[in-house]
C-alpha cells in the first residue's frame, strides 16, 4: 500500500461517519470564531434550543469591525457596533472564551491561534473567514467556513465534508537575500492562477519551505486560498516543535512527550502519492509586487506594468484592460515610478513580529515620504506588547507611521481605516479585488520589507538590502 | 428544526409570479446580526400599501402563501425563507419555485407545495372568494386538500426533503443523527481543549 499525504493522515483520524451517499462527518479540534460570521449561527442555535457543544473547543476574538485607534474611542458605525455587541451577549450566554476589543489576548483571529498555542499539528481547524488556511503552517487542516456551517460546527463539533484532491507545491533551493514568504506566495499564486488550486489541499514542501520560520510559513499558507486552494498544510518539523514549545495552551511536561510522539507524525510518507505536483525554483523569487485586481496579477518590483497587448487570450487582454483601468495604471510604467498615497502595514498575512522587524529594519532612521500615510497595525495584542518592548513602536513613530490598535484594520473596508477613491496603496495584505480597502481604493500587495521602503521612497521601492 | 407532518390553516393569495428573494426581503436587511425579527422585512416593498393582500383584514393570521410561478428566484439569501417563518408563513403553495429557495426552505421547515398553475388558480380563487376556508397540506401523504369544498390534489415532494420534514431534520439534525458516533470518537480525542486555560474574563490563568 502506497504511503499517505499528511492531508491524507489528518483526514483519516479525524472521520467520525461516513454515512451512505452523505458527506463524511469530520469532527473539528477547534473552532475560531468573530463577530462578522458568527450572529446567526448563534441565533440559529437558540431558535433551535441548542447549545454549543464544545465551548472548550470554540475561541473567539473581535477583529474584523474593530476601530484601531485607541481603545477608549467608541466604536461609532452602529453595524460595527451591533455585531461587537452580539459577540459579547452569545459569548457569555454559550460559554465561549471570548477577547473583545482591548483585551490583552485579541487580536486577529488567525494571528492569535498560532501565537497562545492553541492552533496544534494534526488538528482540524475551522473558522468563518477564508484565510483560515494561515493554520496549516502547524500541520493542521485549517480551512474556512460559512455561517450555516458555523452554526453546524458550535451544534455538533463536526462538519460534513468531501475529500480533496492533494497537490504538492515544491520549492527548493535558497531564497535570494531581500526576498520573503510574502514574495514566493505571491510567486505560487501567479503560477497556479487564481483558481489552479480549486479542489485542492496543497502541501508546500522542500528545502526553501523547510528553510522559513512559522511565521513566515503561516504568510504562505494564508494565501493558499488566493489560488483558489481549500487549505495549505506544511509539514511538522523542529522549526513547529522550536515554535511551539512554551506557548500557553501547549501541553506541559509527560503530555509535552506524548504531545511530540503524536506530531512528529504528522508529515507526508516517503512514498506518498499526491494528485498534482508543482515545482518552483527558490533563487527565481524576487520581489513582487500585484499590478491588477486579482492576487495573481504578479509582476517583479523592478518590472513595467503590463500591456493587455501581452495577455494569451482575448478573454486575458481583457481582463487586464480592465484591471489596468480601475488601478489607473498605463503599460510600460516602471512600477518604481508609479506612487503612492497610503502604506498599509498589517493583516493577517503580515502582522506578526517578524513582519514588524522587517519593517523597522528598513524604516529606522528614515522618513515617510511627505504626502504619504503610512499604519503599522499590529495583528494582536500581543504582537504590539513584543514589537513595543523591543521599541519598534519608536522607529516606526519617529519615521512618521501610524502605530495603532490590532485588528484586520485597513485589510478589509469594515472598519474605519480605509481608502479613498482613487487612493493607491501599498499593502501586506492577502487581496487586490476592486474596492476591498474602500470604494474606489487601489491595492498592491507586497512583503513588510517593500512596503516600508516604498513608505520611504513615497513610490515602490526595493529595499534598502537587496540594493 | 421542527418536525412537519401537517400544516393547516387559512391561505393568502399573493397573485404575483416571479416574486424573487428581493422582493421577499430587500438586500438593506441582509446587516442585522439576528435570525428572527426578519417578518418585518417581508415584502416590505408594498407593505405600505394598504391594498396589499398582507394588509387586509381577512388574510390576518393565515399561515399559507399561494403565490404565481417561479417564486423565491435570485440570490441564495436565507433571509427569505427566515422573513416568510417569522411573519408566520409555514407553507408556500405555487406552480414553481427558485431551486436554491426551495433547497433553503427545506433546511429550516418551510414546506414547500408544487402544484399545477390551473390548481393554485382554483385554490386562490377559492380563498378569494372565502378567506377563512380551511387548507390542509398533508406532508406525510403529500396531498393539499380543502375539505370544505371536497378539493384535494395530490403533490410530489423530493423523498429526502419529505424526510427532513417529517423527523424535523436540517443539516444539524441530520448530523445529530450520528451522535452516538460522535460521543465516541470525542473519547478518543487526543488533541487538548481548551477547559481551564482561561478565566472567565479570557484572560490565562496560570
Ligand atoms: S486580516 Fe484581512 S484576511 Fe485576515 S481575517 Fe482580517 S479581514 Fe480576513
Amino acid at each position: 500500500m502506497a504511503g499517505r499525504t499528511l492531508y491524507e493522515k489528518i483526514w483519516d483520524a479525524h472521520v467520525v461517519a461516513s454515512p451512505d451517499g452523505e458527506p463524511t462527518i469530520i469532527y473539528v479540534d477547534l473552532h475560531l470564531i468573530h463577530e462578522v460570521t458568527s450572529p446567526q449561527a448563534f441565533d440559529g442555535l437558540r431558535l433551535n434550543h441548542r447549545r454549543v457543544r464544545r465551548p472548550d473547543r470554540t475561541l473567539a476574538t473581535a477583529d474584523h469591525n474593530v476601530p484601531t485607534d485607541p481603545v477608549a474611542t467608541p466604536v461609532n458605525d452602529p453595524v460595527s457596533r451591533r455585531q461587537l455587541e452580539a459577540l459579547d451577549e452569545n459569548c457569555h450566554e454559550f460559554g465561549v472564551t471570548l477577547f473583545p476589543r482591548g483585551h490583552e489576548n485579541q487580536g486577529i483571529v488567525h494571528v492569535i491561534g498560532p501565537e497562545l498555542g492553541v492552533t496544534q499539528p494534526g488538528m482540524v481547524v475551522v473558522c468563518g473567514d477564508s484565510h483560515t488556511s494561515t493554520h496549516g503552517a502547524f500541520g493542521a487542516l485549517a480551512f474556512g467556513i460559512g455561517t450555516s456551517e458555523v452554526e453546524h460546527v458550535l451544534a455538533t463539533q463536526t462538519i460534513p465534508q468531501q475529500r480533496a484532491k492533494t497537490m504538492a507545491v515544491n520549492v527548493d533551493g535558497t531564497l535570494p537575500l531581500g526576498t520573503t514568504a510574502k514574495d514566493l506566495v505571491l510567486a505560487i499564486v501567479a503560477r497556479l492562477g487564481t483558481g489552479g488550486g480549486a479542489g485542492y489541499v496543497i502541501e508546500y514542501r522542500g528545502s526553501a519551505i523547510r528553510a522559513l520560520s512559522m511565521e513566515s510559513r503561516m504568510t504562505v499558507c494564508n494565501m493558499s486560498i488566493e489560488a483558489g486552494a481549500r487549505a495549505g498544510l506544511v509539514a511538522v518539523d523542529e522549526t513547529t516543535i522550536d515554535y511551539l514549545r512554551g506557548r500557553p495552551a501547549v501541553p506541559t511536561g509527560p503530555d509535552w512527550d506524548r504531545a511530540l510522539e503524536r506530531w512528529r507524525d504528522v508529515v507526508s510518507d516517503a512514498d506518498a502519492v499526491f494528485d498534482a505536483e508543482v515545482n518552483l525554483q527558490a533563487q527565481d523569487i524576487v520581489p513582487y509586487v500585484t499590478w491588477g485586481t486579482n492576487p495573481a496579477q504578479v509582476v517583479a518590483l523592478t518590472g513595467v506594468v503590463p500591456s493587455p497587448d501581452d495577455a494569451m487570450d482575448a478573454d486575458e487582454r481583457e481582463s487586464t484592460a480592465r484591471s489596468l483601468a480601475y488601478m489607473g495604471l498605463t503599460p510600460g510604467t516602471p512600477m518604481m515610478d508609479v506612487a503612492l498615497d497610503v502604506v498599509f502595514i498589517g493583516s493577517c498575512t503580515n502582522s506578526r513580529i517578524e513582519d514588524l522587524r522587517a519593517a523597522a529594519a528598513v524604516a529606522g532612521g528614515r522618513r515617510v515620504a511627505s504626502g504619504v500615510r503610512a499604519l503599522v497595525v499590529p495583528g494582536s495584542h500581543r504582537v504590539k506588547r513584543q514589537a513595543e518592548s523591543e521599541g519598534l513602536d519608536r522607529v516606526f513613530l519617529d519615521a512618521g507611521f501610524e502605530w495603532r490598535e490590532p485588528g484586520c484594520s485597513m485589510c478589509l473596508g469594515m472598519n474605519p481605516d480605509q481608502l479613498a477613491p482613487g487612493q493607491r496603496c501599498a499593502s501586506t495584505s492577502n487581496r487586490n479585488f476592486e474596492g476591498r480597502q474602500g470604494r474606489g481604493g487601489r491595492t498592491h500587495l507586497v512583503s513588510p520589507a517593500v512596503a516600508a521602503a516604498s513608505a520611504i521612497e513615497g513610490h515602490f521601492a526595493v529595499p534598502a538590502v537587496v540594493r | 428544526m421542527r418536525a412537519v407532518r401537517v400544516v393547516e390553516g387559512r391561505g393568502v393569495p399573493l397573485g404575483r409570479s416571479d416574486v424573487d428573494t428581493d422582493q421577499i426581503i430587500p438586500s438593506e436587511w441582509l446587516k442585522r446580526v439576528e435570525r428572527t425579527g426578519f417578518g418585518r422585512g417581508l415584502f416590505s416593498e408594498w407593505r405600505d400599501d394598504s391594498q396589499f393582500v398582507l394588509n387586509q383584514a381577512a388574510y390576518q393570521g393565515a399561515n399559507i402563501l399561494v403565490a404565481g410561478p417561479r417564486f423565491g428566484t435570485g440570490s441564495s439569501r436565507e433571509h427569505a425563507v427566515w422573513a416568510l417563518m417569522d411573519y408566520g408563513f409555514e407553507a408556500v403553495i405555487a406552480p414553481s419555485f427558485g431551486d436554491i429557495f426551495r433547497n433553503n426552505s427545506s433546511k429550516q421547515g418551510l414546506v414547500t407545495v408544487q402544484l399545477a398553475n390551473g390548481d393554485v388558480d382554483e385554490l386562490a380563487t377559492l380563498i378569494t372568494h372565502d378567506p377563512s376556508i380551511h387548507i390542509v397540506i398533508d406532508v406525510e401523504h403529500l396531498r393539499v386538500e380543502v375539505p370544505a369544498n371536497n378539493w384535494l390534489r395530490p403533490f410530489l415532494l423530493d423523498p429526502m426533503i419529505r424526510e427532513r420534514l417529517l423527523n424535523g431534520w436540517d443539516d444539524i439534525g441530520l448530523t445529530l443523527r450520528h451522535v452516538d458516533a460522535i460521543d465516541r470518537f470525542e473519547a478518543t480525542v487526543a488533541s487538548p481543549s481548551l477547559e481551564g486555560l482561561f478565566d472567565a474574563a479570557g484572560h490565562l490563568r496560570s
